[in-house]
């Protein structure tokens, strides 16, 4: 009963067509940012590594490199600061979390390419 | 004074205001609540509406004894005139005027609010069921019997919220008061998430009151002031404030209109 409350509540803050992406995916993230009175949007490219949660509280990692530094961010899948999410690649791969990347360096970052039919 | 309502813990979630920032909500499933009882400085030396929420079960047939959960003979008669009594037979036959009763299932949660019954008088104007329907709108008054739901506390911006805190038994010093404990080494020899000293020596050689030690911990009455209210959902009869509230999901809160300016 509870979970169906909680359910009702979430319901409106739900986007109507979720961003389809999967795990192991490069994917361009495009969040809308403040600067001051201006809007702007900033683009964060970099391979999908864990999807958490449910409902209006679904988070996705995103892990890329920058200047040779394991960089992390953490996205609400639902939220309205997020403009869209452009899939650039689909990977092959074998787990749901790929925190494994994290010890990786150089070209044993890289993930097989699964074309899409 | 204050109006209120008795209501039960849903759950947390987040939801998304205007700006696309994310809000920490605790869902309170709030009334419908039946007006129980009216006291009256007249009759009772003062002021409150007693509310009550949830249906209480009814003793099953047969059953040779009723459970704690089950209403009592008593609960029956505080909801409805029906059930008769030899005192209420005599006060009828003496002319005593009877007590207005709710007539409706005995609660499970009862409450009161001290104030005047004036805070529970509202009025409102339904959903159009149709389009084009122009619904008139539905006065409240707070008597004794009528349902206050969740539109007595439209507009309202805060709330206090009063349930029971999470039990946590006998609890130790470091998890009950926040004290640091004590050196894993150096010495420290199976104390280490005892308290240090407790007070002095043959000066005063006793125990100031008020000592902070282990104690039971939790499952006692505890209060949220000014809680912000983000949302109120009439049609499901639900509040979203704003942060935690105290106790388990499915415990019974009280929330009132803040009285903290």
């Amino acid at each position: 009963m509870s979970q169906q409350i909680i359910g009702l509540v979430e319901k409106n803050n739900l986007k109507s067509d979720p961003p389809q992406f999967e795990i192991g995916d490069s994917v361009d993230v495009h969040t809308k940012i403040l600067e001051g009175e201006k809007e702007r949007i900033q683009v964060f490219s970099g391979t999908v590594i864990a999807r958490s949660g449910s409902g209006t509280r679904e988070m996705f990692t995103v892990r890329r490199i920058v200047a040779s530094q394991g960089v992390e961010r953490k996205f609400p899948v639902h939220s309205p600061r997020i403009e869209k999410i452009e899939v650039k690649r689909s990977s092959m791969v074998r787990r749901a979390k790929l925190y494994y990347l994290r010890d990786r360096v150089g070209k044993a970052v890289r993930l097989k390419e699964r074309r899409r039919v | 004074m204050t109006k209120g309502l008795l209501g039960r813990k849903v759950g947390m979630t987040q939801i998304y205001d205007e700006s696309g920032v994310v809000v920490p909500v605790t869902v309170i499933e709030a009334g419908p609540c039946r007006v129980l009882q009216v006291r009256t400085t007249e009759r009772d030396g003062y002021e409150a509406v007693q509310l009550g929420f949830l249906d209480k079960k009814r003793p099953t047939a047969g059953q040779a004894r009723s459970t704690h959960s089950q209403a009592r003979r008593s609960e029956r008669g505080h909801v409805t005139a029906k059930l008769g009594s030899k005192r209420a037979k005599a006060r009828s036959e003496a002319g005593q005027e009877a007590v207005a009763k709710a007539e409706c299932e005995p609660k499970r949660f009862v409450r009161e609010f001290r104030g005047p019954a004036g805070d529970f008088v509202y009025s409102y104007t339904p959903e159009p069921q149709q389009e084009g329907d122009e619904p008139a709108a539905v006065e409240v008054t707070g008597e004794v019997g009528s349902e206050i739901t969740v539109r007595l506390l439209d507009g309202v911006a805060s709330v206090d919220i009063t349930g029971t805190s999470k039990g946590r038994g006998f609890s130790g010093v470091m998890k009950r008061h926040n004290f640091s404990g004590q050196r894993a080494s150096h010495g420290v020899k199976k104390v280490h998430r005892h308290a240090g000293g407790t007070g002095m020596s043959a000066y005063p050689s006793r125990l100031f009151k008020g000592k902070r030690m282990a104690g039971q911990y939790g499952n006692e009455k505890s209060t949220m002031r000014n809680v912000k209210v983000v949302r109120i959902d009439a049609e499901n009869g639900l509040i979203l404030v704003n942060g935690a509230v105290p106790g388990p999901n499915g415990g019974f809160v009280i929330v009132r209109e803040t009285n903290k300016v």
